[in-house]
């Protein structure tokens, strides 16, 4: 009874601090997607950059940053008919033969001014030349900045396909080829030939700060690069004087989240106005709400498993196919893509004008396979690894899933399996080593060339460039794929192209999986961000009300 | 008297670093690969720089020559480099530490504003429904998970009520430059022109991990004071002061609210180093740029340099915090004996 007063008083006071806190929260009950005096776009992307160049990387994660935002090519595709159109070059001239090409370049296409580099000229014919001098001639002094490893132009042997790239005068080049390549523009048009400002290389060379042009870029296209923070974010700025168009947001930030249902709970609550890759699983979750958008396209894309033919058992076709035989595709396709994609029979999509459709497909056949294992001396227990990649692509959602069931009907003929993955920039370079003995992963094409897919997954020169996952060589299937791009009239080469399907079902150096739907999923309040099958984001274009 | 004691504290200071910093050095022998890579972060050299880099850090002398150039060299802020990054550890680790100490240090302030009020609300109500239903409503605040706790905070407030984000210290919109580390002081300090809409920007993104932090936290405290306060309000001069004829009110304010935290507060600040712990758990489900963020990237990176900056850097602010509490209680209330400073 001593404590009554006490008590009322703390009561009282008591009382009245609650009612500070909730007034002091109530504060910020304001929804977060309120508008703010500072405009611009998130976007959530999936990962970090290697650099700012995509001449030297082939990865999406890379171009997605860099290709579109800051740079441009002489040529692009039309996201919507896939046609290619002008770009930085406003016109071009091939010679009868199809061997000699000539642009004629924009004029008054402005470089970007930032805080380390203010241009003096504008876009000219020196810049085409030193941007695909750079990765074309070994002697050039910017070919080892960077570590002289040009991945995409190595893989399609665009570097021996060009002769000679020769100034007419300002505004006019000339690229001569060794040979007719019917797939020439279309690899101009790609997300990895863009131009570079040849003065700020040569600045960079006076100050002797010459890797800086891959990390602190500067390019025509819309946004200016501003900051970088790995594993946090990349900021751009619009580029006032952008040639094409003034209409690009204030503000470009890629909000850097690894895991996919982060970036979709962040889409939820309006912290991104754009979500890379969303997982297959959260497809109807996004579906299902009025103030998100889905966008699904039919991909140029091939999920895959690739064995390593460099190592044994592995070199023995046999074995890869027993191993092949081993996997019941379908189950994969519903566990790890949820339906949204097509079960792969080669390395083409059928959006592709050389799918063919009456092509053999390896059924899955786990007594076939353990007959075939046994008679190549693989015995019961076997141990063997598979790589799953650590990120989430289109073509392959969720390889460590897909690992895992892959994991069960392997041990169903007796052969033991140990998942492996990496950190994704530590696991490529591992992967490009040769270290696995089987590898989850796929690719996406870049351009709609049937080339795309043949010669950087499985030609010779792709083993070097890193994108033959396989590490498969074969001269016949090279001579073949080369072949196959002497002739302009599309019957002839698909004929080849047959013929190497049919080389490589019987090789079996990797195993097609699936191919994929592209989603991309964005704020309601985001127009105009669509989605382009060969390739990289684009930003420039994006509004939001 | 004193002045021993504010010695001694200080010797433990001294000891626990240096054998902190042997710790870490050992970690360059400890992680795979080359030892000098480990140390400097340097991963792709010349034969030159190599031989160069050999003798800058000693690598040519004993260990405990080497160990003597490392221990002038974290003196100095030369920490190594971080392998993913290529940036110097000092300044990665100075740009996310505060951010870590900013979100535990207003944890600690809101666990304080809630814990100590409700403690002396039921301490002094003690055995009855109001203290057991607070006590019984500070066992779940106690034992609920911290990461458990975040991730329900941001499927409830982020994802179903939409009031709060759930990712960072501040929009990315925002562009704050780094002075300080801490973000307020951040803005106010910054030139940018909308720094009301940044701040608000900034208590939005701290709400949700602060609560989380502060829930466990405050059970804490809440259940210290009370025990605290029903030791006081038991005590023989909280009764002779009553049969003085004082009132209620009277009694509380000028026996009992003093002597009921003297012996306590410094049982607060130790509550920092937990606080800390937990934060880091919290940095990842939020992803709040602070240093457990960073480390469980370190980790996952295989970045040997990273993680051992960051381990000796986390370590040295635990340490010094801890000593200096201990040093504050010793002050506050030389009678005190160990013992009675570890009940809770």
């Amino acid at each position: 009874m001593h404590f009554k007063n006490a008590n009322r008083f703390l009561r009282s006071t008591f009382a009245a601090f609650s009612a500070v806190i909730a007034l002091s929260l109530s504060g910020c009950f304001d929804k977060t997607t309120e508008t703010s005096p500072v405009t611009g776009v998130i976007y959530c992307s999936e990962g970090n950059p290697t650099s700012f160049n995509p001449q030297l990387d082939t990865s999406s994660t890379t171009s997605d940053a860099s290709s579109h935002q800051i740079y441009d090519r002489l040529l692009n595709f039309d996201p919507q008919s896939g046609k290619i159109v002008p770009a930085l070059a406003s016109s071009w001239l091939i010679s009868q033969d199809g061997l000699t090409y000539t642009f004629q370049l924009r004029r008054g296409v402005k470089f970007h001014d930032t805080e380390y580099f203010s241009p003096s000229r504008t876009f000219n014919a020196d810049d085409v030349i030193f941007s695909i001098e750079r990765w074309r001639v070994p002697t050039h002094p910017y070919h080892y900045v960077s570590g002289g490893n040009y991945p995409y132009f190595t893989s399609i042997g665009l570097i021996d396909l060009i002769s000679k790239v020769k100034r007419i005068n300002g505004y006019r080049v000339e690229i001569t080829l060794s040979r007719p390549d019917s797939s020439f523009l279309a690899n101009l048009a790609t997300d990895f030939a863009v131009i570079l400002s040849a003065e700020y290389a040569q600045k960079l060379t006076q100050s002797k700060q010459k890797e800086r042009i891959d990390n602190y870029p500067i390019g025509t296209g819309p946004f200016k690069f501003v900051e970088y923070k790995k594993d946090h974010y990349i900021r751009y700025k619009k580029h006032q004087d952008y040639w094409q168009h003034e209409n690009a947001p204030e503000k470009l930030i890629f909000d850097i989240t690894t895991t996919s249902s982060l970036r979709l709970a962040k889409l939820m609550t309006g912290e991104c106005d754009a979500i890379a890759f969303p997982a297959h699983s959260e497809l109807d979750t996004i579906r299902e709400r009025e103030d998100l958008t889905l966008d699904g396209r039919p991909g140029l894309n091939v999920g895959f498993w690739a064995f390593n033919t460099s190592k044994y058992p592995f070199n023995n076709p046999k074995v890869r196919r027993a191993l092949a035989m081993a996997i019941d595709k379908n189950t994969l396709l519903e566990a790890v893509y949820y339906g949204s994609a097509v079960s792969a029979k080669s390395l083409l999509p059928e959006s592709s004008w050389a799918y063919q459709s009456d092509i053999s497909e390896t059924n899955y056949n786990p007594v076939l396979s353990r007959k075939l294992l046994r008679e190549s001396g693989i015995d019961e227990g076997f141990t063997m690894n598979i790589w799953a990649m650590p990120v989430e692509r289109a073509y392959n959602p969720n390889a460590r899933k897909m690992a895992e069931l892959m994991q069960n009907y392997l041990i169903q003929v007796g052969i033991q399996v140990n998942i492996v993955s990496y950190e994704w920039t530590t696991f490529r370079e591992k992967l490009k080593e040769g270290q696995h003995d089987s590898v989850l992963i796929g690719w996406s094409a870049d351009n709609g060339d049937p080339d795309n897919f043949y010669r950087p997954l499985l030609s010779c020169s792709a083993i070097e460039s890193g994108t033959n996952r396989a590490m498969w060589c074969s001269d016949e299937y090279d001579s073949l794929i080369n072949q196959a791009l002497q002739y302009s009239e599309i019957e002839q080469r698909i004929e080849y192209y047959k013929l190497a399907n049919k080389l490589l079902a019987e090789q079996m150096p990797l195993l097609p999986l699936a191919h994929a739907y592209r989603y991309r999923a964005h704020r309601r309040e985001l127009n105009g961000l669509v989605i382009n099958p060969f390739g990289a984001i684009r930003f420039g274009d994006v509004d939001k009300q | 008297m004193m002045l021993i004691q504010i010695i001694r504290k200080f010797n433990l200071l001294i000891l626990t670093l240096f054998v902190l910093s042997v710790l870490s050095f050992s970690l360059v022998y400890l992680f795979p690969g080359d030892p000098l890579v480990n140390l400097t972060g340097i991963k792709y050299t010349s034969d030159e720089t190599h031989q160069y880099l050999t003798e800058l850090h000693g690598f040519d002398h004993s260990y405990i020559y080497q160990y003597w150039v490392y221990l002038n060299n974290l003196v100095e802020g030369q920490w190594g480099l971080s392998f993913s990054s290529d940036n110097p550890l000092w300044e990665e680790i100075s740009q996310t530490l505060p951010a870590s100490m900013e979100l535990s240090a207003y944890a600690l302030l809101f666990s304080l504003l809630i814990g100590v009020p409700l403690g002396f609300l039921a301490g002094f109500q003690h055995y009855k429904t109001s203290d057991y239903s607070l006590l019984a409503a500070s066992v779940i605040g106690y034992s609920t998970p911290v990461f458990w706790l975040s991730l329900i905070m941001i499927l409830v407030f982020s994802l179903q009520l939409g009031w709060f984000p759930l990712s960072g210290r501040i929009s990315l919109l925002f562009d704050i430059p780094h002075q300080t580390g801490f973000m307020f002081i951040d803005i106010f300090l910054s030139d940018f022109e909308f720094k009301n809409d940044a701040a608000r920007s900034a208590l939005q993104h701290l709400i949700l991990p602060t609560l989380s932090l502060t829930i466990v936290t405050a059970s804490i405290i809440f259940r210290i004071t009370r025990r605290s306060v029903i030791d006081v309000m038991a005590s023989q001069y909280i009764l002779t002061a009553y049969t003085r004829g004082l009132s209620g009110l009277q009694v509380v304010f000028r026996h009992g609210v003093r002597n009921a935290l003297i012996p306590i507060i410094p049982l607060f600040g130790m509550q920092f180093a937990v606080l800390l712990t937990n934060a880091m758990i919290v940095e990842v489900i939020f992803s709040w740029p602070g240093i457990g963020n960073w480390l469980i990237q370190a980790i996952y990176q295989r970045d040997y340099p990273a993680i051992r900056a960051g381990m000796l850097a986390v370590s040295t602010i635990v340490i010094i915090l801890t000593v200096c509490t201990d040093l504050f209680a010793k002050l506050l209330n030389p009678a005190l004996t160990g013992e009675r400073r570890a009940q809770i």
